[in-house]
């Protein structure tokens, strides 16, 4: 396939167009189906048993009452998911974490499960299954889990990227480092030095739809399973592994998916549905509570972060390093790592130096959570950015320009950048009118910049022409806000065509070739390309039919605006056949016209976002109300602008969730104390203002279009935007996410006793 | 336990069910009568996709008895729509792309409906403390509280 | 599991006398269905009031307004009459859940699910509210402040129920406040809260004054000491001043996952100002 995935400009018709999605009308009628809206015929109900302990040995599990209650038709632990994982130890985490083998390592970590007739005599179940557990200490704090005093998580982990093998296990599983130059000479050179301490607690995706799915498997050993998931192929090859099947008798559907974030990258309770049915020779539907949500799914590290920056008279930054802590839950993981490469991604830096080490704690397994790891590194990289902007004596805006990574700089992470986004944000944000408008007492402004790599990967598309000429697009990338609307435009750009010949759908995992998952923003830039090579495909198919249609050599047959012509003035009198017309033939030249495509979708173009904010804050109860909000983001072109504009509000939104209110509290006794939305307090509507957005395009010179994921970068800034504002609103420079009001209150009087004594 | 037997009407049709006394009416809408659209996101009442109208309030229907439904008015998103006819609400949401992953969308849709039956020119704050007991995590809300304010015109005419 | 619809209160209570085992009063279920699904309860029996017709009526009488157990918070926003006499009161009703919630909740669930942080609560209390409570001896009336006595527990015998709030016909030149803190703006439970009620001589001093806190003790607190620093003012500063510290010193707070210790003694002072400030307006004074 000698598909050429460079830019190309051009002028276009339908990309960048706003029509209505096609998935629209069956979602705002309530008949889009979701996880948990899918039933089988005998289908039983899965529920899950979960440790209340954050840190016990399980010695014995007695499921016999259990068994015995009519209505149960089958009770598992972890006997019933052998370990097939052959020395992967990252698929052995991740079986360990459907069901606890030996320990259970957080509060809600799954240990056994039943599947009943219904929900009542599954509930009943879970209560007649005796467990003996040896509790052991617990740790669930990032910096305490460093201490090498702290309790041992698992006795197997000893630090690796260090110089020599450690002597003794700890909770450090990892240290990884990035960077380049040398930041003593660095330092040395510069006449301001900035050096900060941070935190930031642990949050939560926070989709509104509860981990659902049906499995169902037959006696055959063939199996099936619907499913919300970000990516049904990556699920599929989890859960065969898992249970020890060979992927393609695995037919994997995804379902609609009520948001995901990342959260729905992860197989949590699927391998168990699966290994449910299989033992009750039944369908299974097994559907998470929201409680379960919190305590066993998803949340993103906790972190202490500690950056020191130094900068000449004239601001420009000389040295800049950053020490990154992690939390990853009880498993391995390369949280900090991530965090480590993103910190400094958006400056030009001649010597830097990031390290990274990924924490072992007793809380659920980290999940990736939108451009995982980039906010809080940006929250504690961008909050001593604007101090010491200040202590340099330039404004906020002019000093991250001065430093502003552009083409051909070479990031603090290694590769050497194209063209880049950053430096348009920043001078965007510079001329934006919110920038001066007046604010009034106990408010304050803020803004900050954001970096997130966004992947490419594996892709499959197959779109197929219909006798009628009207379009079905299948593809492999599950929409999770929008991409078949987006996908939809591309096919229709390509071919010349009206969007509306366009259907698209998400295939499952038994008719179209693998394909990664929905995330790293691969969505729309991934499945575009293959859509863009696909469609050239199927235009060099319809060539052929034409020039057979004409009897003439197909060389002289081009594509335009949908149609097939004749090029060369001895064709003069031939027509232009259409699309349709051409399709309408196919049965008597060769048969259904399709183009296919499989590709590595290289060359996802970076991304770069700048947010500004206003906060205003009550001095009396540290209550803050976010006043006005913009995002300035490249995308390089927005194929669906509204779309776009949704991605940069909504990664706003939860990136001010997080700033102000949304942590995950645990008590003493290492059980989450707040799991529900209660407590657990994402931004409702009345807690935000419009959220502005101004969409920039740098073409992605590795794409056709020029397109650059558009889906994470949004979340980046938002802490610490929130946190300048919040800070330059109060007077005092707020170091602890979320910034909820008793830590406001509290540094407050800290700040006033100061300056009284 | 005793089942129930509950007389009701829904989207204006007479329907009959038996159901257990705690279960709720989300679990007879969605497991017995097979009205999937209202969804549950928490089961606790703190998100609103469960959203309904019971004798025009709306409730979570998560925290309404099957059993309550006797002889009351139920409205569901299923019903909102007059045959091929979006409401304008519906076509709204569509045009503003109000919705991302549309799991919260039912429950905003129920929600705004009664709220503009009750204040038909709302201003922006009414709107957004209106739709507090809807979550949505995807959008940020700036396109739902667009899509309602031009729903709202539409429908004053 | 048993579910019923009793039409009368006579036959609620002998329902409730003759329960064998546990039984729930069923009238919003916006913290019983809670329960029942978080498995916290589950109840034998459960008795929905709502089809007793008197108990889901709002009488405005001679002596002021009773407030049936099974009025939904949303009616009492949209009763006028109620809503001019006892802002503070409506206000702190409307406070509670969502738009969804509202529709379903009652002032008396609120008050008997005996949470130190019940909206309603506080403004009840510094009303001087009464409860009127129908059990298997007959009627007896009591004050607010009396039903809760530790978190999630009441002084309700066995076969009661609470069937009524009554609110006295407001005198000249009265008003109350209720003012809570929460971290968002809606949906979430009130970290420390406050309720005011005073009444104003001709000349716009304070004549009588109840005080009341929320989430700051194990129940919600009537706070006596408040009540003097305000009888006798015209609201100066000095008097908020002190009204703050009172109030600060009068908590009983915990540390838990909604706030701190120093957070609610800080902030019941600030709210119990604002609180005063608002019922002195609404009392005509200033």
């Amino acid at each position: 396939m000698n598909f050429d995935p460079r830019l190309t400009n051009r002028d276009f018709t339908s990309v960048g167009t706003r029509p209505i999605r096609p998935d629209g009308i069956d979602k705002v009628t309530g008949r889009a189906r979701y996880g948990a809206d899918f039933n089988m015929a005998g289908q039983l109900v899965g529920r899950v048993l979960r440790s209340p302990h954050a840190h016990a040995v399980i010695r014995k599990i007695d499921t016999s009452k259990a068994e015995a209650l009519p209505g149960v038709k089958a009770v598992i632990t972890a006997a019933d998911l052998p370990d097939l994982t052959n020395g992967d130890s990252a698929l052995y985490d991740i079986l360990d974490n459907c069901m606890a083998r030996k320990k259970a390592l957080y509060d809600g970590h799954a240990v056994a499960a039943v599947a009943a007739i219904d929900a009542r005599t599954a509930r009943q179940a879970l209560k007649l299954i005796e467990i003996d557990y040896e509790v052991l200490p617990h740790v669930t704090d990032v910096d305490e889990a460093f201490k090498h005093t702290a309790p041992l998580i698992n006795e197997a982990i000893f630090t690796e990227g260090l110089e020599e093998k450690p002597v003794k296990p700890s909770n450090v599983h990892k240290r990884t480092q990035y960077g380049h130059g040398d930041i003593h000479k660095g330092f040395a050179e510069a006449d301001f030095v900035i050096e900060r301490s941070f935190r930031t607690e642990q949050t939560h995706q926070g989709y509104i739809e509860p981990h659902a799915c049906v499995a169902s498997v037959s006696a055959d050993g063939t199996a099936e399973l619907w499913v919300c998931t970000q990516g049904h192929f990556v699920y599929r090859q989890h859960c065969a592994q898992l249970l020890g099947m060979e992927a393609s008798k695995l037919r994997v559907t995804s379902s609609e998916i009520g948001g995901g974030f990342g959260g729905k990258t992860h197989v949590w309770a699927e391998p168990v549905a699966l290994a449910l049915s299989r033992k009750a020779g039944r369908p299974v539907k097994l559907v998470m509570t929201r409680d379960e949500v919190f305590r066993a799914s998803g949340p993103t590290s906790a972190t202490s972060i500690d950056v020191r920056i130094g900068a000449k008279k004239d601001g420009t930054i000389t040295a800049a390093e950053a020490t990154l802590r992690y939390s990853c839950g009880p498993y391995a993981g390369m949280w900090a790592e991530v965090g480590a490469m993103t910190a400094f991604a958006c400056y030009k830096l001649d010597n830097v130096r990031t390290v990274g080490f990924e924490v072992l704690v007793n809380r659920p397994k980290t999940a990736a959570y939108r451009a995982p790891s980039a906010p809080m590194a940006a929250f504690a990289v961008e909050s001593t950015i604007d101090e010491l902007a200040g202590k340099v004596g330039m404004d906020a805006v002019d000093f991250r320009i001065k430093n502003a990574a552009q083409e051909g700089t070479r990031a603090s992470y290694g590769p050497v950048y194209g063209p880049i986004g950053i430096g348009p944000t920043l001078e965007a944000v510079k001329n934006h009118p919110h920038m001066k408008a007046p604010l009034k007492q106990n408010q304050g402004r803020g803004m900050a910049c954001g970096f997130w790599f966004n992947f490419g990967g594996q892709t499959c598309v197959d779109l197929n022409i219909g006798m009628d000429g009207s379009i079905s697009l299948a593809v492999g990338t599950v929409d999770v806000g929008g991409s078949r609307a987006s996908l939809s435009l591309v096919a229709a750009e390509e071919l010349g065509i009206d969007y509306s010949q366009v259907k698209a759908i998400v295939a499952d995992t038994s008719s179209l070739g693998y394909n990664d998952m929905t995330d790293g923003s691969r969505g729309t830039f991934s499945s575009s390309m293959a859509t863009i090579s696909a469609a050239r495909n199927a235009i060099r198919i319809l060539r052929e039919r034409a020039a057979q249609m004409w009897d003439i050599p197909v060389d002289d047959v081009v594509w335009e605006k949908g149609h097939a012509l004749a090029r060369g003035e001895k064709y003069g009198n031939l027509s232009p056949l259409s699309l349709k017309e051409i399709a309408a033939q196919s049965g008597t030249t060769g048969g259904p016209i399709a183009g296919h495509s499989e590709l590595v979708a290289d060359g996802a173009g970076v991304s770069f976002a700048t947010h500004i904010c206003d906060i205003e804050v009550d001095p009396e109860t540290g209550s803050t109300r976010v006043l006005r909000y913009t995002v300035v983001q490249d995308a390089g072109k927005a194929v669906h602008p509204t779309y776009v504009e949704g991605q940069y509000q909504g990664g706003a939104a939860q990136g001010i969730g997080w700033a102000l209110n949304e942590e995950y509290i645990y008590g003493k006794d290492g059980r989450l104390q707040n799991a529900g939305f209660l407590d657990y307090r994402i931004p409702v509507c009345s807690d935000l203002p419009m959220i502005d957005t101004q969409i920039l395009e740098i073409p992605n010179p590795n794409h056709p279009y020029g397109v650059r994921g558009v889906g994470e970068t949004s979340i980046v800034p938002p802490l610490a935007a929130i946190a300048n504002a919040v800070s330059n609103a109060v007077g005092v420079r707020m170091t602890h996410i979320p910034m909820s009001p008793p830590r406001i209150l509290a540094a407050l009087e800290a700040s006033a006793s100061a300056h009284d004594a | 336990m005793a089942g129930v037997a509950v007389s009701t009407t829904i989207n204006g049709d007479h329907v009959e069910y038996l159901c257990q006394p705690d279960e709720t009416l989300l679990e007879v809408l969605r497991d017995r009568l097979g009205l999937t659209g209202a969804k549950e996101g928490c089961g606790t009442g703190d998100c609103g996709a469960c959203s309904v109208i019971v004798d025009d309030r709306l409730v979570c229907s998560c925290l309404v008895l099957g059993a309550e439904a006797e002889g009351r008015q139920v409205e569901t998103i299923e019903g909102m729509a007059h045959g091929e006819k979006l409401h304008p609400l519906q076509q709204k949401f569509l045009e503003h792309a109000a919705l991302q992953c549309g799991i919260c969308t039912p429950g905003f849709l129920i929600a705004a409906k009664d709220l503009l039956a009750k204040n038909p020119d709302p201003t922006e704050e009414e709107i957004r403390f209106g739709l507090a007991g809807n979550l949505c995590r995807c959008t940020g809300y700036d396109k739902i509280v667009r899509a309602v304010q031009d729903a709202a015109g539409v429908m004053r005419g | 599991m048993r579910y019923i619809r009793p039409l009368t209160i006579e036959d609620a209570v002998g329902q409730l006398v003759g329960a064998s085992g546990t039984a729930a009063i069923l009238a919003g279920g916006s913290d019983l269905l809670v329960r029942m699904k978080g498995g916290f309860v589950e109840p034998d029996l459960i008795i929905d009031i709502k089809a007793i017709d008197a108990l889901s009526e709002i009488r405005e009488t001679a002596e002021g307004f009773s407030i049936g157990a099974a009025v939904p918070c949303a009616v009492l926003g949209e009763n006028k009459a109620l809503r001019q006499a006892w802002p503070g009161v409506v206000e702190a009703a409307k406070l509670i859940g969502s738009k969804q919630v509202q529709g379903r909740c009652t002032i008396v669930g609120n008050l008997c699910n005996a949470s130190p942080a019940a909206d309603s609560v506080p403004a009840m209390v510094a009303a001087g509210a009464k409860a009127v409570v129908a059990g298997p001896s007959g009627k007896r009336t009591i004050a607010v402040e009396s039903v809760p006595t530790a978190p999630g527990r009441t002084s309700l015998a066995k076969g009661e129920i609470i069937e009524a709030i009554l609110l006295d016909k407001r005198e000249p030149r009265a008003g109350d406040a209720y003012l809570r803190f929460i971290p968002r703006t809606e949906m979430d439970i009130a970290v420390v809260s406050a309720g005011v009620n005073l009444t104003l001589d001709e000349a716009g001093v304070v004549k009588t004054a109840r005080v009341a806190l929320g989430a700051a003790a194990p129940t919600v607190l009537l706070v006596e000491e408040a009540a003097e620093v305000l009888v006798g003012s015209r609201l100066d500063e000095a008097t908020l001043e002190r009204l703050a510290k009172v109030c600060a010193g009068a908590c009983r707070p915990i540390d838990d996952k909604r706030g701190t210790i120093e957070f609610r003694r800080k902030v019941a002072g600030v709210l119990a100002g604002r609180a005063a400030t608002t019922a002195y307006e609404r009392a005509g004074g200033k």
